[in-house]
């Protein structure tokens, strides 16, 4: 009789998943800062590096029809600068051509 | 997100706009603020203590009516209580004069129509009538299901959902109404208000308030503000807090809101009523009233462009 239970054996509840969210540290950050006047500076952290962050500058501008530049900072890698407020366009751009998650995207700013 | 209109508009823009404005501003400021109230829903106990407040509930309550004017005081649970009056002694006069009217299976059109233009010349607005007959409706209602209730407990035949369904709201809204989801009772945080200094400071008056609130020092949701909005600031010798750069008070509303759900409201329980508390430099949000703990990342501010002239570079 004991030895029927089957799914004991065949279902480790303490086992990973695979889909849990492990990796929740390496969010994409999109903020803004205001400059002056009614200028603003959109500023994309994070991406992951396995892209050519200068494709993506390039791909960006040319959607966006703004300007911008990579900064490479000490701590946190290259971050992209585009000019004006380019926040939903750029999570839209990173979730439909580079498919990442929007949970992993945090835009900042008010 | 907004665009970038609603984001930066300009100075003059808003001085133009808000005198004759001002009552078409009101509304979304109120519905906005609502929904952040919507995460604190279970948590009643410091409902509405200053004006300001007040008069935000009463405005949630009247939402329906699209031209209520915030002055009048209606009622602000429609299910319970008796309709309340305005506030005007000749409004009120006409009320209640209208609502028997109405009652009595009104005569005339025309009577109504004239009513209705008195009703509009001393303030009210026509749509009260409404607001009378549906809480009478209501409370009809309610006591029809008295009757119907007493008539089916004592019977045999088996209880329909319905019938349960409202026994059991009945007997938990006069034992408990707290948990009854009472609308009108919830959280509510007062708007930021939010003046300009000069041409590119802000100044965020209530920020103390706010934060008292929420039961959070002041410094932290000051420090979440700055590194949200990517700027800096100072508080001043009366407790507000001066920020650079020009912000609107939606868009601190935004901000604000977001450090509610992030650093405010318990996940589990939806309440407000939570403490932080710091362990080996980790945060972790307390829920007072279900006990569950989450820890909550650290504010950080990102990445800083460098925004203004370039240093000259040596050489």
């Amino acid at each position: 009789m004991s030895t029927s239970i089957e799914n004991l054996k065949t279902f480790d509840p303490f086992a990973d998943t695979g889909d849990d969210d492990s990796q929740p540290t390496n969010y994409i950050h999109i903020r803004i800062q205001q400059r002056n006047g009614r200028k603003t500076l959109t500023t994309v952290q994070g991406l992951p590096q396995e892209y050519d962050q200068k494709r993506i500058l390039r791909a960006l501008k040319k959607d966006f029809a703004c300007n911008g530049t990579i900064v490479k900072d000490e701590e946190l890698g290259e971050v992209i600068q585009l000019q004006g407020d380019q926040r939903v366009k750029v999570m839209e751009f990173l979730s439909t051509q580079l498919n990442i998650l929007k949970k992993n995207i945090k835009i900042h700013g008010f | 997100m907004a665009s970038l209109e609603e984001v930066t508009p300009t100075v003059d823009e808003s001085l133009e706009f808000d005198p004759s404005l001002k009552k078409k501003k009101k509304k979304p400021k109120a519905v906005s603020f609502d929904e952040a109230a919507d995460l604190d829903d279970s948590a009643p106990k410091n409902a509405s203590a200053d004006p300001a407040v007040d008069e935000l509930t009463d405005m949630f309550a009247n939402l329906k009516k699209k031209k209520k004017k915030s002055t009048s005081t209606a009622s602000l649970e429609p299910e319970e209580g008796s309709p309340a009056p305005d506030t005007g002694a000749e409004e009120n006069v006409e009320d209640f004069d209208f609502s028997t009217k109405k009652k009595k299976k009104k005569k005339a059109a025309v009577d109504v129509s004239e009513f209705e233009q008195q009703l509009e010349e001393a303030g009210v607005v026509e749509t009260n009538e409404d607001d009378d007959t549906f809480e009478k409706d209501g409370e009809e209602d309610a006591e029809d299901g008295e009757e119907e209730e007493a008539s089916w407990l004592n019977s045999d035949r088996e209880y329909t959902y319905e019938e349960l369904l409202h026994r059991f709201f009945k007997i938990l809204r006069t034992n408990n109404p707290e948990l009854a989801g009472e609308r009108g009772q919830r959280y509510k945080i007062p708007p930021p208000s939010v003046m300009r200094e000069g041409n590119k400071k802000t100044i965020f008056a209530n920020l103390k308030d706010i934060s008292d609130r929420m039961h959070r020092p002041y410094e932290h949701v000051m420090q979440f503000l700055f590194a949200e909005l990517g700027t800096s600031g100072s508080v001043d010798g009366n407790a507000r807090l001066v920020i650079k750069g020009r912000f609107q008070q939606k868009q601190l509303e935004n901000v604000l809101r977001r450090y509610i759900m992030e650093y405010v409201t318990c996940k589990t329980c939806k309440s407000i009523s939570t403490h932080l508390s710091k362990e080996n430099r980790l945060y972790f949000l307390v829920c007072e009233s279900c006990g569950s703990r989450r820890s909550v990342s650290g504010i950080k501010t990102g990445f800083q462009a460098h925004i203004g002239k370039r240093k000259r570079l040596p050489g």
